[in-house]
């Protein structure tokens, strides 16, 4: 808790002792712009102060890596002078206190990360996760999220293709909003954030400064939640998505036109971060005058001016004689734009103010001179006796349990969800929302990019590591079932209190799987995000790793896997390893056995690898390719029934390898004698015809029955049923 | 024959419409809204999008944009002129056909194919087609009921299973010359199969065929 009687540093969210080693930087107090400034980029949301040592463990060279993690955007060759650019953020604790706005802001923050590398954004996912719908505080928040995603990204005008729901008591106090953007451009449209030389004009470009989002990094992102925590509704930013759309267009014209050096947007830590970063990379320093932002309140202070997170804002560096074409981009476009700064010689940051010069630092000092935790880390004593009980099996009617997981939320059908989302704006969305992977057309080319975000808290609560290698296999697959070759890893890290030993050791295994599942299919992690202090009342969420995944198909497979092309007469196989029936970690134990116990199946990097491999090959002959994952094969042939309109007969299988999650495995469903297996572990296990599903012995279920179960498991809950 | 696809601040489906008409063999070109001349053209089409931001109400700002004085000349002229989507509450709003889009019957923003029956053939929009004729195309709204107190509204195609209560389930309609249409569902998003559905060709081209020289 934090009272107006506490020295300033600590309302602003610094430490005693990172304030003492501020003293010993500057050699001086600061003065109260120099700590505004300090505060927020050394907040664990801007500096990574607990994490950036363990995220140096991530795997991110590979020859088609064209810019890493560290500027705004990955960015990856697709071949044939086409870059993809993509990033992923979170923006939960916003969307905790304000879920319309915490969300859209969301949204805007994360294209115009993407856009300022000189990308057109061109598809979004979400990745949401929340308590139970039987909780109105609940069902208040998923839907705020849901219409703040909406609101935000159809007005902007970039589709949402898809992502990922799961609802789990542990989000109850701490939904989690990730959004992942992916965007597109020509090689030599991309831009960097850099300064440029000395003599480069700053140019802040978009929507004016106001006092909403001051300290929205610092005392909204980077603490934990309470009682109190309403009251930081004024941290929260508000988004105009009209002026982010004028914003983008106007900013591809002028790297269209070559107008500019560098580009840097202003997200996370407003002006402080838009002017020291790119100052700092550039290894120059820059005057900045803060009477020439342009503002829509009177009577700012210079740490108000420094610290405001409004939204639909860019910092554009310009050489002089470039100035005036910039300014008529910006008025063409309708949005307002100010001279603010000049790059000059050396690396000192001077900002001025009111005529007075109120902060003088070394520019690359805000970043550089963070400081970095080696926070201690302890393995959960819980956890070998949670290893100590194997998860029960299950002894109730297969056809029974299919039908309860049809109708939990994160099983049943998104439509609710993705049908308030525009997923088919500029007609490259060859699959969209409700599938495995989606996949993306690079109009003018033959190429297409698959992009899947998976997640999943329970296994990574019962094992980080090998949880967290886990996800990474199944976006790998996930891809690859839509004829996509896995290319890049960005992650989202959604973690506790990271000052507790437990979650600091959970986050470590979980950077250790990825890195392992990544190093062993060659993929890179190209950005990331950590998202710390997940966590109220003092109860952490599960480690909730999120992984996205982009693949390349060159060519596209046409037409692609689908899952309504089964058709009557066609077999049912399941490719990978046959699976246990171990159920820890699974969704049949938390829906029909309320509980987490058990270690989950291990992966097996040899075999992910392999069938993942197989999935690619397959994608350009199969009619029907589809990972298996939440609920098990069951679940899967199900989601294959209700795409098609046909029923199926399954092979009488023991119920726990029915609903068993094991991995590195997915369905296939082709006309008999059409297709040649490759070489490895795979099975008959049944046949698509008729109006009903039989699993084995089991009762069959009429396909009506099955697809309105599925249908209306959101819905009913909506309506509070 | 070349049409104009009009850009306002906000517009976002302007490059789709570009592409739709172009794979049909038209000649499309995007025009900013603050063009005052269009002698040039022989037909427009108003894309889908947020013209604006729908401040206030949609299209509410977006008929007093430049662009449309010279939109009305044409339409008095009987030269085609198409509204999709946001561009039909444009249409609306500046008087050019009757009635207004208002909130979908459910409050929620609707995004998903929808089946569509041609009703009247004598239209820019459907001349190409039959009566009875069925398309799916995308429907992509939030304000996409369309209401007409005036009764006067031609009804060129109506939703087979209305999503968003609009009156006589109208899905397109055009004014008493059949030059000027407005249609809530995409049709630029129905020309690839690949995509869903290619039912949208049906319409787009009897657009195209509506063209003559200015």
């Amino acid at each position: 808790m934090t009272t107006a009687t506490q020295p300033l540093h600590l309302r602003l969210g610094m430490t005693d002792e990172e304030h003492e080693s501020l003293l010993a930087l500057l050699g001086r107090e600061p003065r109260p712009a120099e700590l505004a400034m300090y505060s927020v980029m050394w907040s664990e949301h801007c500096s990574y102060k607990s994490s950036r040592s363990h995220l140096r463990r991530f795997p991110t060279e590979a020859p088609w890596v064209v810019v890493g993690p560290g500027e705004n955007a990955g960015v990856v060759d697709l071949g044939d002078g086409w870059l993809a650019a993509l990033r992923i953020e979170s923006h939960n604790h916003p969307s905790f206190v304000e879920p319309y706005q915490g969300a859209a802001t969301g949204v805007g923050g994360i294209l115009r990360d993407v856009f300022t590398m000189g990308a057109r954004p061109i598809a979004l996912w979400d990745q949401i996760r929340f308590g139970p719908l039987d909780d109105p505080k609940n069902r208040y928040l998923f839907n705020g999220v849901v219409s703040g995603i909406a609101g935000y990204g159809n007005a902007v005008g970039v589709p949402t293709v898809g992502g990922e729901i799961e609802f789990d008591p542990c989000y109850s106090g701490n939904p989690l909003v990730n959004v992942m953007c992916l965007g597109i451009l020509r090689r030599e449209q991309l831009v960097l954030g850099t300064a440029g030389t000395p003599g480069t004009v700053a140019i802040l470009l978009g929507r004016a400064t106001g006092r909403d989002g001051i300290g929205g990094a610092s005392v909204l992102a980077s603490a934990s939640f309470d009682d109190e925590s309403q009251e930081k509704r004024p941290s929260v930013q508000v988004g105009d998505p009209f002026e982010e759309k004028k914003l983008i267009e106007a900013c591809l014209e002028l790297y269209e036109k070559g107008l500019v050096v560098g580009v840097q947007d202003l997200g996370a830590a407003g002006l402080s971060c838009a002017t020291s970063e790119p100052a700092g990379r550039a290894g120059v320093g820059i005057d900045v005058d803060l009477d020439a932002v342009h503002v829509r309140e009177t009577g700012m202070t210079a740490p108000e001016l420094l610290m405001s997170e409004s939204q639909e804002r860019m910092m554009a560096f310009v050489s002089p004689d470039l100035v005036d074409e910039v300014l008529a981009v910006a008025s063409k476009w309708e949005i307002d734009a100010a001279v603010v700064g000049v790059v000059r010689a050396g690396e000192t940051l001077t900002v001025r103010h009111d005529g007075h010069v109120v902060a003088e630092v070394a520019a690359a000092s805000l970043a550089d001179e963070a400081p970095l935790y080696d926070r201690p880390m302890r393995r959960p004593d819980w956890l070998d006796r949670m290893w100590a009980h194997p998860a029960h099996a299950i002894d109730d009617e297969p056809s029974e349990v299919l039908l309860r997981l049809l109708d939990d939320p994160a099983l049943g059908s998104t439509a609710w969800i993705h049908e308030q989302y525009d997923h088919m704006l500029f007609l490259n969305t060859v699959a969209g929302p409700g599938g495995d992977g989606s996949l993306i057309r690079v109009r003018g080319t033959d190429k297409a990019l698959a992009v899947s975000t998976d997640g999943n808290g329970r296994l990574c609560h019962l094992d980080p590591r090998a949880g967290a290698a886990r996800l990474v296999y199944e976006a790998a697959l996930n891809v690859a079932v839509t004829g996509a070759r896995p290319m890049a890893v960005v992650d989202n890290l959604n973690f506790g209190n990271p000052e507790k030993p437990e979650v600091m050791w959970q986050f470590r295994e979980s950077v250790e799987g990825i890195s392992e599942a990544c190093e062993t299919l060659g993929v890179p992690v190209v950005g990331g995000n950590v998202s710390f202090y997940n966590e109220t009342d003092g109860v952490d969420i599960h480690p909730t790793p999120v992984v996205g995944m982009l693949g390349l198909a060159d060519p596209m497979p046409i037409p692609p896997p689908r899952l309504s092309r089964a058709v009557e007469g066609m077999e049912i196989w399941e490719i990978g390893p046959a699976p246990s029936a171990n159920l820890a970690g699974s969704a049949a134990q938390r829906v029909i056995q309320g509980e987490l116990t058990g270690r989950p199946t291990l992966p097996d990097p040899e075999m992910a690898r392999q069938v993942i491999a197989t999935a690619v090959e397959l994608a350009h002959s199969v009619p029907v390719l589809h990972d298996i994952s939440d609920g098990g094969l069951a679940v899967g042939v199900a989601e294959i029934c209700i795409a098609a309109g046909v029923g199926a007969t399954i092979a009488d299988i023991d119920t726990g390898q029915l609903f068993s999650e094991d991995p590195h495995r997915f369905i296939a469903v082709f006309a008999p004698g059409t297709v040649e297996l490759p070489e490895g572990p795979a099975r008959r296990i049944g046949v698509i015809g008729g109006q009903t599903l039989t699993l084995g012995r089991s009762q069959p279920i009429a396909l009506d029955l099955l697809a309105e179960t599925h249908r209306n498991a959101i819905p009913r809950r909506m309506a509070g049923a | 024959m070349r049409t104009a696809v009009v850009v306002f601040p906000g517009t976002n489906c302007e490059h789709d419409v570009v592409h739709a008409l172009t794979v049909l063999g038209g000649e499309a070109e995007l025009v900013w809204h603050r063009e005052t001349d269009l002698s040039g053209f022989d037909g427009v089409v108003l894309p889908g999008g947020f013209a604006h931001g729908d401040y206030l109400r949609t299209g509410a700002i977006a008929r007093f944009s430049p662009v449309m004085s010279e939109i009305e000349r044409m339409a008095g002229q009987g030269r085609p002129v198409l509204g999709i989507c946001n561009g039909f509450q444009i249409l609306c709003e500046a008087g050019l056909l009757p009635g207004a889009l208002i909130a979908n019957r459910d409050l929620a923003f609707i995004c998903r194919f929808v089946d569509l029956e041609v009703t009247d053939t004598d239209t820019v929009l459907t001349r190409t087609a039959e009566v009875g004729q069925r398309v799916r195309i995308p429907l992509n709204s939030y304000e996409g009921s369309w209401v007409d107190p005036s009764n006067t509204g031609r009804v060129a195609l109506r939703y087979v299973d209305d999503p968003n209560g609009s009156q006589q389930a109208a899905a397109a309609i055009s004014n008493d010359e059949g030059n000027v249409v407005g249609i809530m569902p995409h049709p630029e998003r129905g020309v690839d199969e690949l995509l869903g559905s290619g039912d949208g060709r049906a319409l787009l081209e009897g657009f195209l065929h509506s063209l003559v020289p200015a």
